[in-house]
């Protein structure tokens, strides 16, 4: 069978379970919409936030960004998996006793102000707008690459699915799709790498494959890739290039960003006990690792392939998936010399050879020539990843609207009834508009990821930790923070990432740390305002105060469940 | 001394937990946390970052060890930390009464 039936096949067999799931589980309350019902198991909800987590660019950006990037793609590795460390630490299990529906729940009522609260709901709602356009982009993408329809079609597909199970099922659909969804992604994910790292390597485990030696030689991977980056004049894989300051601050602020994402903390409000939403953090850690830690092995295969492949070769000798990706753009090739050969090299002038990152998971099981059925697996994960990820980011943004903005502030005296009508109405809306951005894609959707785990670490990092460990922290303080921390972020973003006043070069970076990476800085900002503007401004009353004090123990979480 | 020791006990023991209990069971909470996030430091943004270029020049099989760090050893030490912490907190809450 071809790889076109094979997809058709599998994607469409995923998609069945995807719909199967959404209509056994329809949301019937609020609660359940908006947290399942807070009956989750930790183990359901550790794969749930695993897939919820791993977006489109975990699954197909990030083992090719590693692969040209080579150590300083640990930024990711280390920043996107360090951060549950924070979260099941120092905030899932708090936030679990305190047993709200949303993030902006406990800003608001931590710091006793609706200001407060509607400065989280604008963050929530930037950072997962931001998001959600990325997801959306990644489902039309993937269905132009295997199913050869066009890109448009493919978001509206995208949307139609997402549409039936999250505005039905709400966090319970989403939960239960999420889980079916993590299965199908990481079983797609591990087989092309298992069987590359055969192929290379002659290690079933890829990441031990990683640091053995080639098939047939005792030269080792990675010796062999640092001496073939270095013949065509890259850096050495393991070397990188960025300073050391910017991998610390950027690994620094993809952490704290990880740990202050609203999608990612909505999930621990789903478990039934305080213990289930530190056993959830770990299940979810240990599910995302099987996928980090094969990314930089599949980065380092690919790139071996890759130049081996192409390197230096007749451009008439090149193997079929080079012209079918040269078709789609993800890789080009200018014969500068005219010689009729491929050459791939570090210096800009001589390269004849463009090569898209995102091509080293979509085209790796062509490259590695896998079975037809191994490339059509990867584009139903491709999907699966996309599609969790934007389903629990529509969640955070109609749960924002009808439960942040319209139930705590606009109308309080919406029945229960009408506060689901209205989630599920949002969230309709809500994946119209996400629609709209993966159809029309404002040209800085890349760029703005960055500003999307620098604002989550500029501003409810901070106001979450501190509202947890610090009893004395009251609203002027955190208010304060929450403004210049996302303001320092904001002007920053504009002025080095957008160039919006004027033009600027890496070289004026404050400190030399990218826009990537400032979210540590506007993070630390916002600490050091909320600790000073504190010593100046009365205390918090003491009903906040004894609530601190009660999130602070695990007892009486699940009574409070049942209580609701 | 000696009769604090033996209120702390008690307090732990009985069932209806006084604040005494609580207090120090924030106080160990706070301990675990500091220990924990040392080694997360030291793992991630020490020995895959700050160090990386010393480490390098030990190798571990086909790896250098700060890249190792950088791209896998962090992340396993990652998850270990987790499970420690887990394992340490449920056995806190029973000790102090206060599991759910």
């Amino acid at each position: 069978m071809d790889v076109q039936t094979w997809t058709y096949i599998i994607v469409g067999f995923t998609f069945l379970i995807y719909i199967g799931i959404a209509v056994w589980s329809r949301a019937g309350s609020t609660k359940e919409f908006y947290v399942a019902g807070g009956g989750v198991s930790p183990l359901a909800n550790g794969m749930a936030t695993a897939a919820d987590w791993m977006s489109a660019a975990s699954f197909i950006s990030m083992a090719g960004l590693i692969s040209f990037m080579g150590y300083d793609g640990g930024v990711y590795l280390m920043g996107w998996t360090g951060g549950y460390v924070l979260l099941a630490l120092l905030l899932a299990p708090y936030l679990r006793k305190f047993g709200k529906f949303t993030v902006p729940d406990f800003i608001g009522d931590r710091y006793y102000s609706q200001k407060a609260r509607t400065i989280a709901v604008f963050a929530a709602l930037i950072v997962s707008f931001t998001y959600v356009a990325g997801q959306m982009r990644g489902v039309g993408v993937v269905f132009s690459r295997f199913l050869e329809v066009d890109i448009n079609t493919g978001v509206i597909i995208g949307m139609a699915l997402v549409f039936i199970y999250a505005v039905m099922g709400g966090m319970k659909g989403i939960t239960y799709t999420q889980v079916a969804q993590y299965c199908i992604l990481i079983f797609a994910f591990m087989v092309p790498a298992i069987f590359i790292s055969i192929q290379l390597t002659n290690n079933p485990i890829p990441q031990l494959g990683f640091g053995d030696t080639l098939t047939g030689s005792d030269t080792y991977l990675l010796d062999k890739l640092d001496q073939l980056s270095f013949e065509l004049g890259f850096n050495q894989y393991t070397e990188g290039q960025k300073s050391m300051i910017d991998v610390f601050c950027i690994t620094a602020a993809l952490m704290l960003g990880t740990a202050g994402l609203p999608h990612v903390i909505v999930r621990f409000f789903t478990v039934p006990r305080v213990k289930d939403a530190r056993s959830s953090a770990g299940y979810a850690l240990a599910f995302i690792a099987i996928l980090y830690t094969t990314a930089p092995a599949i980065a380092a295969f690919a790139r071996v392939n890759l130049i081996e492949t192409v390197s230096n070769k007749e451009y008439a000798s090149m193997p079929e998936w080079f012209q079918k990706w040269e078709t789609t753009g993800l890789i080009a090739f200018e014969d500068k010399n005219q010689d009729g050969k491929i050459q791939y090299l570090a210096d800009a002038n001589a390269n004849e050879l463009t090569i898209d990152r995102d091509i080293i998971v979509l085209a790796n099981p062509e490259i590695a020539q896998l079975p037809n059925w191994v490339i059509a697996l990867v584009a139903a994960g491709a999907l699966a990843a996309a599609l969790s990820t934007a389903a629990g980011l529509l969640l955070v943004i109609s749960a924002s609207v009808s439960h942040d903005l319209l139930k705590k502030q606009w109308m309080p005296d919406i029945s229960e009834k009408g506060e689901l009508l209205a989630a599920r109405i949002s969230s309709a809306f809500a994946v119209i508009v996400a629609g709209y951005f993966g159809i029309n894609p404002p040209g800085f959707v890349a760029a703005v990821v960055a500003l999307a785990f620098g604002l989550a670490a500029a501003s409810f990092f901070p106001a979450i930790i501190l509202g947890i460990f610090y009893k004395k922290m009251n609203k002027e303080g955190a208010i304060a923070g929450m403004i210049t921390g996302l303001g320092s972020m904001i002007l920053y973003i504009l002025r080095y990432k957008f160039q919006l006043f004027g033009a600027t070069t890496p070289s004026e970076w404050w400190f030399g740390i990218s826009p990537e990476g400032f979210g540590t800085i506007a993070m630390l900002i916002n600490v050091v305002t909320a600790l000073v503007i504190v010593q100046f401004t009365a205390p918090p009353p003491k009903d906040v105060v004894e609530m601190v004090e009660s999130i602070r123990y695990p007892k009486g979480a699940s009574k409070e469940v049942l209580e609701h | 001394m000696q009769k604090q020791i033996e209120k702390t006990e008690r307090s732990q023991t009985s069932t209806t937990s006084s604040s005494e209990a609580k207090k120090h069971y924030w106080k160990t909470n706070l301990k675990y946390l500091g220990i924990l996030l040392s080694i997360w430091f030291v793992t991630s943004f020490g020995a895959g970052i700050l160090f990386k270029d010393t480490l390098n020049k030990i190798t571990m099989g086909g790896f250098k060890l700060g890249f190792w760090f950088a791209q896998q050893g962090s992340i396993y030490i990652f998850c270990v930390l987790i499970i420690i912490y887990i394992f340490l907190m449920n056995r806190l809450d029973k000790s102090h009464h206060l599991e759910d």
